[in-house]
């Protein structure tokens, strides 16, 4: 049995990664499940210089799923490189970084900075972000600017570059074909879906941003489909999330086209779904006689 | 040691409109700390955070956790529902406790407000210290004052003015000239806030108990921050994680 995928020329050893964002670099979920077992650790996003992030609220709990406007605070990527990479290296697993910025110029300068740091064995773009004013979102609701700077990150990048999309778009598949024709070695989605809710007893925004992202579980039939639409659009491949909350779930992205999947809302309900998704990915091979872990992807029946 | 493990429900009642006092049996009791606190799961998967819910009474003997809180909404009325031996999901133990040893050999005020009082009642049990414990509550209908009388001499305060000092355990400060050399509290905003003041003004350190909207209770998933005067070690920005680096802060190193 062979849960090995490739994605890009890196092989990971198990399809299940993180999501950006709901793992911080890994230390604090380190506690709770062996990194060694998951096929990627995907870190929160990183810009040029530390971003505070926004006012709290900052998360609310909604039906089967949750709001956030984190804001992508982070502490920039000089103590990133300090810190966060060589507490990730201890590990056996692939450390694949999230990039932020708010004009291209800050995502190249970030890009450039971990082009110099070959533990790091893949870029993620973070151009869908709902939650920052600035950059993050702007370059990834219209398919000329999502193409333009992804062109641009590709000429300074050493490590193969995932671009993730936003759902919060009228065609994901024109998203997808765009990033691909500008270069980009493969495709994560879905962010979160913009959302609101409001305190009736109050009459105020439960999220101080009034915005903010949706995710969890609630969230799942919306990124199955978006992720076997872009698969069908696009050759490059692509990594699957929203709402993963068992390996049942992420063999429904495996299915539906996507190479390799990351959980991310449900570390916050269950800080073992990691490393229970690839076990439970395992078991299902095991039940159904599938030999390689790839003959799932894209395999639903048409 | 932070474990998401399964607990057994051993008692609970209703002790004031829509607080509840629950105890529960866990190995986590081993490592509590006055001042942590622990994430309870709901089990109605529409509701998938955990809710965090402060540490009121510690037996450690016992394997037992006793929690005292109130009906916020969906999550906190589903565990509301919970009869003996019922099993419920829990991730503990969070956050840094109070740092009690300062107070050693110290006069201090031990405050707590509403919802905030729970907390304060193993900190009360377990510090060596002279304690003055001033506690507020909206009307007549206060809870877990006889636990308190165990171990200090209580004040309390109500809103309506139907039980000890009128107004807020500010009032009860002034209106019974009292003095500390130190202060720990738990309680709403407006309360911690009027601590923060008061202990800049008296010039005495005041240890404060804050609570934010969580998600993950663990430091991930950056949610639950408070402002900080100085560059935070974690962040590098000016925002501590209440989950993590706190819930307990000194009053002086928070903008609130």
């Amino acid at each position: 049995m062979n849960t090995q995928v490739t994605l890009a020329g890196v092989t990971f050893k198990n399809p299940v990664m993180t999501a950006s964002g709901t793992f911080g670099s890994g230390m604090e979920y380190s506690e709770f499940v062996d990194l060694n077992k998951l096929g990627a650790v995907v870190t929160k996003g990183v810009a040029n210089v530390p971003w505070p992030g926004n006012p709290t609220p900052r998360v609310a709990e909604v039906y089967g799923g949750m709001l956030n406007a984190i804001g992508l605070q982070n502490p920039g990527i000089d103590v990133f490189l300090e810190r966060d990479i060589p507490f990730l290296k201890q590990y056996d697993t692939k450390i694949i970084v999230n990039v932020c910025g708010k004009t291209v110029e800050d995502y190249v300068e970030v890009v450039e900075r971990l082009g110099e740091e070959p533990a790091v064995s893949m870029l993620e773009i973070n151009v869908s972000c709902p939650n920052v004013k600035e950059g993050a979102i702007a370059f990834g609701q219209k398919a000329d600017a999502l193409y333009n700077i992804t062109q641009e990150i590709k000429k300074h990048a050493k490590q193969p570059v995932i671009m993730k999309l936003s759902p919060n778009v009228t065609d994901i598949t024109e998203m997808a074909k765009a990033a691909e024709a500008a270069g980009a070695d493969a495709l994560s989605l879905i962010n979160t879906i913009t959302g609101m809710k409001i305190d009736i007893n109050r009459r105020k925004f439960a999220i101080a941003n009034k915005t903010g992202g949706m995710s969890g579980p609630a969230i799942k039939p919306i990124a199955v489909r978006m992720v076997y639409q872009a698969a069908h659009a696009v050759k490059i491949p692509i990594i699957g999330m929203g709402g993963i909350a068992t390996a049942d779930d992420a063999i429904e992205f495996l299915l539906a086209g996507a190479s390799a999947v990351s959980v991310g809302a449900m570390n916050f309900v269950n800080p073992y779904t990691t490393v229970e998704v690839a076990e439970g990915i395992e078991a299902y091979m095991r039940k159904y006689h599938v030999e390689n872990v790839t003959d799932l992807i894209g395999a639903v029946e048409e | 040691m932070k474990q998401k493990q399964n607990a057994t429900v051993i008692s609970q009642r209703e002790i004031a409109p829509a607080i509840y006092d629950m105890w529960i049996e866990t190995t986590l009791a081993k490592h509590a700390k006055p001042g942590q606190f622990l994430c309870i799961y709901p089990k109605d998967r529409s509701t998938l955070l955990p809710r965090p819910i402060s540490i009121c009474e510690v037996n450690e003997q016992e394997n037992a956790l006793r929690i005292v809180y109130r009906i916020a909404g969906a999550g906190t009325r589903e565990f509301s529902g919970y009869r003996a031996g019922e099993s419920i999901a829990v991730l503990g133990t969070l956050g840094n406790g109070f740092p009690m040893e300062e107070a050693k050999g110290k006069k201090v005020f031990l405050m707590g407000g509403g919802i905030g009082v729970p907390p304060i009642l193993e900190l009360a049990k377990q510090m060596d210290a002279d304690k003055q414990i001033i506690m507020g509550y909206r009307d007549s209908r206060t809870f877990l004052r006889e636990d308190f009388e165990k171990y200090g001499r209580v004040y309390i305060a109500t809103e309506d003015g139907s039980v000890g000092t009128k107004g807020n355990v500010m009032n009860v400060i002034g209106e019974n000239g009292l003095e500390a050399d130190m202060i720990y509290a738990c309680g709403p905003m407006p309360m911690l806030r009027a601590i923060k003041t008061y202990a800049a003004e008296h010039h005495i350190k005041a240890y404060i108990s804050l609570e934010e909207h969580m998600a993950c209770g663990v430091g991930a998933c950056l949610g639950c921050v408070v402002k900080t005067k100085e560059i935070d070690h974690h962040s590098h920005v000016h925002n501590a994680r209440i989950c993590t680096d706190g819930p307990v802060f000194d009053a002086d190193t928070v903008e609130i």
